[in-house]
């Protein structure tokens, strides 16, 4: 069973939507006893990094993830700014991220991109995939996937970059080590490529 | 590479779907929840749904129909019309709409954008300007509340100012080409652009996909949004709701000189 972490940040609804139709059973919740239970976990992320990491340290929510994947090692997914809070710290807040994959967040920078607009990376973008991961399975890259961000996660190590997107420079736009995953687009709101990785997502 | 985004834009009115000429007359055109429906297997860019009554009946969003909209679309929706406050687009942001576009509340005070801004991401932030020809040299002006309000403002300072106060994405809304479906005022876009830097969308005058790749050659990588052109076909303009196909939108982009 799938656990949205519903903490107040991210489209949980139009996960849940994307689950119910392709049938896999899902839970929308902030309720650790209910997660518990989850074979699989996502966790959302819209608006600013501090924001969403203070609610997840007040819950109890972060010491509780920290359990559920470095211990009992349940797949996670983040999206967007569920994504950036993998890593050690951000550009954009005070607070730490979980760390769990080395890196740091950063703002990018204007002066690497030669056509306007420059930020936010707003719009459709492709993803090349690292290496032949099963949660890119059937994935159309020509179409890739909808962005919306100002800041990128700097992976320490290339072996944690699942996916690399052109805007300026390249970036990390998806991560992956061992259980966990980040994905810096919305999988939620890029029509099949989104369905198709959350179907893979949950066979993991 | 980032491409152009090309985007219908839905007028609500009395929860249904309208669409306007010159910002007159509205033309029943069908449920926006089907519509979205519909998008979505046309695996559509993005949505924008713009409340035409809300500003001018003076009152807020309808919550209700973004959550439902926000939950059955596969593609990002941009929701505006009679957001006012920071409450109101931290509660469109939450009921899962990426954007949240205001018009006459940047107008009658530039710092709500920043607030907005703080509240919920500068990407999620989005200034639709209404730009009407008015007077004897056919001048641009900044106009509001279904373009029955002049504010004396000009377009492109207008623009800028909603840039530096922190806004995501501006919509350069031509009213005097709206439903007209004669083509983009290019050269008004083109000086918007080369005055900002954040993602810029046109809209107001589609005509033909060819329009879109106008806009697209000549002022470059921006959003396209039309109204009358994905709800309407043919001469006498019967209601169908359509967007061009893989094919077409390759053409389209190939034909304004972008290689996918």
């Amino acid at each position: 069973m799938i656990g949205i972490i519903d903490y107040g940040s991210g489209n949980v609804h139009a996960i849940s939507n994307i689950y119910k139709k392709l049938n896999i059973p899902h839970v929308i919740t902030a309720d650790s006893n209910e997660l518990e239970k989850a074979s699989h976990l996502i966790l959302p992320g819209v608006g600013a990094f501090d924001e969403t990491m203070r609610v997840l340290n007040e819950s109890g929510l972060k010491n509780f993830l920290n359990e559920m994947v470095l211990v009992k090692e349940k797949p996670i997914m983040g999206i967007c700014v569920g994504m950036q809070l993998l890593a050690e710290r951000s550009e954009e807040g005070m607070l730490a991220g979980f760390g769990w994959i080395k890196g740091q967040v950063k703002k990018f920078n204007p002066s690497k991109l030669t056509t306007k607009p420059y930020l936010p990376h707003l719009g459709w973008n492709t993803v090349s995939m690292q290496n032949n991961h099963a949660v890119f399975n059937n994935i159309d890259q020509k179409q890739g996937f909808y962005f919306l961000h100002s800041y990128y996660f700097e992976c320490a190590s290339k072996d944690d970059v699942l996916g690399i997107t052109e805007y300026g420079d390249s970036f990390a736009s998806a991560v992956n080590r061992q259980n966990i995953f980040g994905m810096q687009f919305h999988p939620e709101k890029s029509h099949q490529n989104g369905i198709e990785l959350f179907r893979n997502f949950a066979k993991i | 590479m980032l491409r152009p985004r090309i985007i219908p834009c839905l007028l609500l009115h009395d929860k249904g779907l309208v669409k306007t000429v010159k910002f007159k007359e509205g033309k029943y055109v069908g449920d926006p929840l089907n519509a979205v429906k519909i998008f979505n297997e046309k695996a559509v860019d993005e949505l924008m749904f713009l409340d035409i009554d809300a500003s001018v009946e003076g009152r807020g969003p309808d919550f209700e129909l973004i959550k439902n909209l926000a939950m059955e679309s596969n593609m990002p929706i941009c929701y505006g019309g009679g957001v006012k406050s920071v409450e109101h687009a931290k509660r469109i942001i939450s009921l899962g709409a990426e954007k949240v576009a205001i018009s006459s509340a940047a107008v009658e005070d530039i710092s709500i954008v920043s607030r907005m801004a703080e509240a919920v991401g500068s990407q999620s932030v989005v200034v639709v300007i209404d730009v009407k020809q008015r007077g004897l040299f056919n001048k641009l002006e900044v106009v509001t509340h279904n373009a029955k309000k002049s504010t004396g403002l000009h377009p492109v300072e207008f623009a800028i100012q909603c840039e530096k106060a922190g806004a995501g994405e501006i919509v350069i809304n031509n009213v005097d080409e709206d439903g007209e479906m004669k083509g983009y005022n290019i050269k008004m876009l083109k000086e918007v652009r080369s005055a900002t830097t954040i993602p810029m969308t046109a809209l107001g005058g589609a005509g033909a996909l060819s329009d879109i790749s106008s806009v697209i050659k000549e002022v470059g990588n921006i959003g396209v949004a039309a109204g009358s052109l994905f709800v309407f076909k043919g001469k006498y303009k019967a209601v169908l709701i359509n967007y061009p196909n893989k094919d077409e939108k390759s053409a389209l982009l190939a034909d304004a000189g972008w290689k996918l």
